[in-house]
C-alpha cells in the first residue's frame, strides 16, 4: 500500500502534524524510531508555552508561536493534557535591563501577542503576587498568556488523537534509507519498506540525517543541551508563573517555574555538543543552572530535588527560524526541523502550516465525517470526590494505589496500557500516569509497575524495559526462582 | 462515603505500626484498625531476609520475616482489624482518614487517636544531583532488594554501591551470593555509615572494597544509551568537593544507592503536625504525642532508626501512650524543650512532659560525626545534670540517655552534648 504522507518522527511536531491530518481523508503513516512517542527533545524541555514576544517580527517563528500559543490553549480544554495558563515575567533592574525588556514588549506587540505589560516597579510586580525575587528587581514584562503544560502528555494526546482517526503508528521504526523514483518515496526500515507520496521530516535532532537520505544535506543540525533541576512539590509555590531572565550578551539566562503537577523547574542552561544522543547532566552545567536561578529566586532550595534531567535542542547555526521548506531538489519531501525553543508551543500550527504546504503540493484535502475526538484520562486524584466514588464502583483497580508519591492508581496504568498509543516500559507508564514522578522516583513502585506489565502484557523478565528498547530493569532470576 | 469508627488508627503495618498495636492492646486497648498499603503486614521486614533482628526484644536472631511474624503472632486472636491493600490518602487534624483500597473503595476513618508508623522513603539520585547519563540500571539498594527478595530477579551483574547505609552493605553481600560481582562500596564520609557488624559481615568477609571520602563523579551509559556501562567515582576533600585527576573508572551495568533514608511524613503534613527540620519526623513529647492532640509517631517516620528493636520499643510505647489517651484524655503537664548540644544530629522527643505516667524520660539521638572516647553531657538550663563516658560514638548508632522525670522539675530547656575526651 502507499500512503498518502509518511512523517518521520513522533515528538510534539511529528504528532502535531499527524493530529492535523488525522482530520481528512488521508492515508497517513508516522515513523518513530524509538519505542515510545515524545523520547527525546519533546520530553526533555522547558515544559512552557510561550507567549510570542521573544521571536523576530516576521519569522514563521514568531507567527507560529502566536497561533500555537492559541491553538495548544483550545485544544488543551479537550484533548485533557495538562496545561495551565499562569502568565511570565521577564524580570529585571530598571536601570540595567529596563531598555532591553520594553524592546521585548514592543516586539511582543508586533508579534501580536495579547495582553502584554510592563510591570515598572517592585510593587506591581509583587502585587501579581511574586514576593520571592531577588531584591534588585523592579521592573518586568508580563505575559498572561504565557502557560505551562506536560510536553510528553500533549505529544501522546495530539498523536493518540491521530491514530483514532486511523492514522498508523510504528514504533521502534527508525528509516534507514529514503528512495524516490517517480512520484514514490521509498522508506526502509527494520520493518520492512513504506511507500509515500509526501514525506515529512520532523526528526528533530536527527533531522539533518533523514533530509540527506533525499538531497545534499540542506542545513547541520547542532544538539544544544540545556540542564535542568525538577524540586520537589514543597518548593512548587516559591513563584507563581514562569519567571525568565532579562536575556543578555552571555545568554537568555535561566527559568524558574512551577510545573503542571506542582513542581518548580529550574533550567535550562546551554551548551552545544556533536552527540546529538548525548543527554547527561554534567555537575558544571548543574551548577551554571544553579548560579544562574538563585540570581532570580534566591531561596530556591536544591537541597529539595527530586531529579535532573537534560534535553537537547534541535538547532541550525546562524540561522534564527524555524527551517520549515520543501526540499528544493526533491519535491514533496518537507522538512520541519531546527525546531529549537519555542517549538513546543508551535506545535499545532507546524499541523496548519503543514496542510497549507502539502495543499499548494498538490494533496487533496477532503475533511473526514466520522472525525473522533479523544482525551486523555483525568488523573483520578484530580478528580471530584463523587466522580471518584462513581469510578472505583465500577473499577476497583481505580482504588488501589500503586505510585504513593503522586497517588496513582492500578486502574490508571493498566488503562495507560491499553490506550490508543499503550505504554509499553516502566518510563512509559510514568509519562502516561505519572507514576513514578514522584519524590521517591519509582523506589517503590518501580517493582510493582514491573509486575503490571509482566502480568497484563505477557512480557518475559527480561523484555521489561526502563525506557528505551533493551534498557532491561532487571538481567536474571535468582537461584531460587530459577528452580 | 462509608465512614468506620474506630478508636484508634494505626497508619502503617511495618514493625513500628505493629509494635504499637500490640502496646496499644496490652495497655487495654480493644478498638484498633492497622491500615497498611501493602497485602501484607510487615513493611520493609518482609524483604530483610538476613538475619540479624531481634537480639534486644527477643534475644535471639531472626530475619527480617521472622521478626514481623513474631509481631502479627503476637496480634493474633486478638480484636486487632487490618485493613491490608489499603492506602490513606488523606488525614485531617481532626483524625478523619480517607482510605482507599480495592477491597473497600474509598472510605473515611473516623478515630479517637491515631499513630502515625508509615516508616521513610530511600532518597534517590535525584536528591544528591548525581551528574551522568540517565538510563537504565540505577537502583535504590531498597528496591534492588525487593527485586532480589520478594520478586526473585536481579537487577545486575558487576554492581557499585553509593552509600555505606545499612541497606548498601546487606545488598553488597546479598548480590554476592547470587552470583553478581560487587566491585566496590563508595562513601563519601570518611567513615561507614553502616553498622560495624555490617561492615565486617557484608564487605570484609567478601574482600568488597570500601572507598571512603569517595563519590560517585560519572554513571556512563553504553554506546546505545541503554544502560550503565561505567562508573566514575573520585576522591573528595574536606569540603567534599570531588578533587580532580583521582577519578576511579569502574566497568560495571549497575549503581545501587544508599545515601539515607527521609522520614515519610506527607500525611502528616495534610493533617498540621508540625516537623523538626532535624529529624525530618514529626516533633513529639516524650509520650511520642505530636504536636496535633491524640495523634502520635513511632518508628521511622519519626526518626531513621539503626535497629528494629528500637523501633518496636518505640512502637509499643505510642501504642500504650494513645491507649492512655483514648482513657483518659489529653493530660495537661507543664513541658521542657529538649535540644541538641554539641556534636549532636538531633534530639527526639523534642519535648519533655513534667509530669506524666513513666517514671523515666528517654533522649534519643545520633552523633554528627564519629567520636572516639567521649562522654555525653546532660545540662538543664546550662547546669550539668548528668555525664556519661563512652569508648566510641558513632553516627550510624542511635544513643540515649534516659533522665528521670522527677530532675525535669524546675527546668525550661535540657540539652545534650557529646563530645571527644581529650586526655
Amino acid at each position: 500500500m502507499k500512503y498518502d504522507v509518511t512523517i518521520i518522527g513522533a515528538g510534539i511536531t511529528g504528532s502535531c502534524i499527524a493530529f492535523e491530518l488525522s482530520k481528512y481523508d488521508l492515508s497517513v503513516l508516522v515513523l518513530e524510531k524509538e519505542n515510545d512517542v515524545s523520547m527525546k527533545t519533546t520530553k526533555a524541555n522547558s515544559a512552557i508555552i510561550h507567549a510570542g514576544y521573544d521571536p523576530k517580527p516576521g519569522t514563521k517563528m514568531a507567527r507560529l508561536n502566536v497561533l500555537g500559543s492559541k491553538l495548544t490553549k483550545e485544544n488543551a480544554a479537550w484533548m485533557n493534557f495538562h496545561y495551565k495558563q499562569i502568565g511570565s515575567l521577564v524580570i529585571g533592574n530598571k536601570e540595567k535591563d529596563g531598555e532591553l525588556i520594553d524592546a521585548l514588549f514592543d516586539r511582543g506587540v508586533k508579534n501580536g501577542v495579547e495582553g502584554l505589560k510592563v510591570l515598572k516597579t517592585r510593587e506591581e510586580i509583587e502585587a501579581i503576587g511574586e514576593k520571592n525575587l531577588a531584591p534588585d528587581v523592579n521592573y518586568a514584562l508580563f505575559a498572561p498568556t504565557a502557560a505551562i503544560c506536560s510536553p510528553w502528555e500533549m505529544a501522546l494526546a495530539y498523536i493518540s488523537n491521530a491514530v483514532v482517526n486511523g492514522v498508523t503508528l510504528k514504533r521502534n521504526c527508525p528509516v534507514t534509507g529514503i528512495h524516490k523514483e517517480g512520484d514514490t518515496f521509498t522508506l526502509k526500515t527494520p520493518e520492512g519498506d513504506f511507500e509515500s507520496e509526501y514525506v515529512i521530516n520532523c526528526a528533530g535532532v536527527d533531522a539533518d540525517d533523514v533530509d540527506s537520505m533525499v538531497e545534499k544535506k540542506a542545513f547541520t543540525i547542532k544538539a544544544v543541551k540545556g540542564e535542568y533541576y525538577l524540586l520537589d512539590k514543597d518548593q512548587g509555590d516559591l513563584v507563581h508563573h514562569v519567571i525568565f531572565q532579562t536575556p543578555s550578551k552571555v545568554g537568555k539566562g535561566v527559568l524558574v517555574s512551577p510545573t503542571v503537577h506542582g513542581n518548580l523547574i529550574v533550567g535550562p542552561n546551554a551548551q552545544g555538543h556533536d552527540d546529538k544522543e548525548e543527554v547527561r547532566n554534567t555537575s558544571a552545567g548543574l551548577a551554571d543552572v544553579r548560579t544562574k536561578a538563585v540570581r532570580s529566586v534566591p531561596s530556591v532550595n536544591f537541597f529539595d530535588n527530586v531529579r535532573n534531567f537534560a534535553g537537547n535542542r534541535a538547532t541550525i547555526e546562524d540561522y534564527d527560524d524555524f527551517y520549515i521548506e520543501e526540499s528544493k531538489t526533491c519535491p514533496h519531501f518537507l522538512n520541519f526541523a531546527g525546531i529549537k525553543s519555542p517549538g513546543l508551543s508551535s506545535g499545532p500550527a507546524f499541523g496548519k502550516e503543514a496542510v497549507v504546504m502539502l495543499k499548494k503540493d498538490g494533496l487533496v484535502f477532503h475533511e473526514k465525517k466520522d472525525y473522533k475526538r479523544y482525551s486523555l484520562p483525568t488523573f483520578v486524584k484530580e478528580m471530584k470526590e463523587e466522580d471518584k466514588e462513581k469510578l472505583i464502583a465500577t473499577n476497583p483497580h481505580y482504588a488501589r494505589i500503586i505510585c504513593r508519591c503522586e497517588t496513582i492508581s492500578e486502574g490508571e496504568i493498566l488503562a495507560a496500557l491499553h490506550s490508543p498509543v499503550p505504554a509499553t516500559t516502566i518510563d512509559g507508564v510514568k509519562r502516561r500516569t505519572n507514576a513514578g514522578m514522584g519524590r521517591c522516583q519509582g523506589g517503590f513502585c518501580g517493582p510493582k509497575v514491573f509486575d503490571i506489565l509482566k502480568e497484563e502484557l505477557h512480557l518475559p523478565f527480561d523484555h521489561i524495559y526502563q525506557d528505551r528498547e533493551g534498557s532491561q530493569v532487571v538481567v536474571s532470576q535468582t537461584k531460587e526462582n530459577r528452580e | 462515603m462509608k465512614t468506620l469508627h474506630v478508636n484508634l488508627l494505626i497508619i502503617g503495618g511495618g514493625p513500628a505500626g505493629l509494635a504499637a498495636a500490640y502496646g496499644a492492646y496490652q495497655a487495654g486497648e480493644r478498638d484498633i484498625l492497622i491500615v497498611e498499603r501493602d497485602n501484607r503486614l510487615g513493611g520493609i521486614l518482609n524483604q530483610c531476609i538476613h538475619n540479624g533482628f531481634g537480639l534486644h526484644r527477643f534475644k535471639e536472631e531472626l530475619s527480617g520475616p521472622e521478626y514481623a511474624q513474631r509481631y502479627i503472632d503476637m496480634l493474633k486472636d486478638t480484636s486487632v482489624k487490618v485493613l491490608s491493600d489499603t492506602m490513606v490518602l488523606d488525614l485531617s487534624s481532626n483524625k478523619v482518614a480517607t482510605i482507599s483500597s480495592f477491597e473497600n473503595g474509598l472510605m473515611k476513618v473516623e478515630a479517637k487517636a491515631v499513630i502515625l508508623a508509615m516508616g521513610c522513603r530511600e532518597r534517590s539520585r535525584g536528591a544528591i544531583s548525581t551528574p551522568g547519563d540517565r538510563v537504565a540500571g540505577i537502583y535504590t539498594a531498597g528496591a534492588a532488594q525487593k527485586y532480589c527478595n520478594i520478586d526473585g530477579y536481579l537487577v545486575g551483574k558487576r554492581i557499585v554501591i553509593l552509600g555505606s547505609g545499612d541497606i548498601g552493605l546487606i545488598m553488597a553481600r546479598r548480590m554476592t551470593l547470587e552470583g553478581a560481582k560487587v566491585l566496590a562500596d563508595v562513601e563519601l564520609c570518611p567513615y561507614s555509615n553502616g553498622l560495624a557488624r555490617n561492615i565486617a559481615q557484608c564487605l570484609n568477609d567478601f574482600d568488597i572494597p570500601l572507598y571512603l571520602s569517595y563519590t560517585v563523579t560519572d554513571i556512563i551509559a553504553d554506546k546505545d544509551h541503554k544502560r550503565v556501562s561505567k562508573v566514575v567515582i573520585s576522591k573528595v576533600d574536606e569540603k567534599r568537593n570531588p578533587i580532580p585527576g583521582s577519578e576511579i573508572s569502574f566497568d560495571c551495568d549497575t549503581l545501587l544507592l544508599s545515601v539515607g533514608l527521609i522520614p515519610e511524613n506527607e500525611l502528616s503534613k495534610k493533617a498540621g503536625v508540625r516537623l523538626d527540620r532535624r529529624t525530618k519526623g514529626a516533633i513529639v513529647k516524650d509520650n511520642l504525642e505530636t504536636s496535633i492532640e491524640g495523634i502520635f509517631a513511632c518508628g521511622n517516620v519519626l526518626q531513621v532508626h539503626d535497629l528494629v528493636d528500637n523501633v518496636s520499643a518505640e512502637g509499643e510505647k505510642a501504642g500504650r501512650s494513645a491507649a492512655e489517651y483514648i482513657k483518659e484524655g489529653e493530660k495537661v503537664s507543664a513541658t521542657v524543650s529538649s535540644l541538641p548540644g554539641e556534636g549532636l544530629g538531633y534530639l527526639c522527643p523534642q519535648i519533655l512532659r513534667k509530669e506524666g505516667s513513666e517514671e523515666n524520660v528517654d533522649l534519643f539521638f545520633r552523633v554528627r560525626t564519629p567520636l572516639k572516647q567521649s562522654v555525653l553531657e546532660v545540662y538543664g538550663d546550662g547546669k550539668l545534670l548528668k555525664r556519661i563516658p563512652k569508648i566510641r560514638l558513632v553516627p550510624s548508632e542511635m544513643e540515649s540517655v534516659r533522665l528521670k522525670r522527677s530532675e525535669l522539675a524546675g527546668l525550661k530547656e535540657v540539652s545534650v552534648v557529646a563530645k571527644e575526651v581529650t586526655r
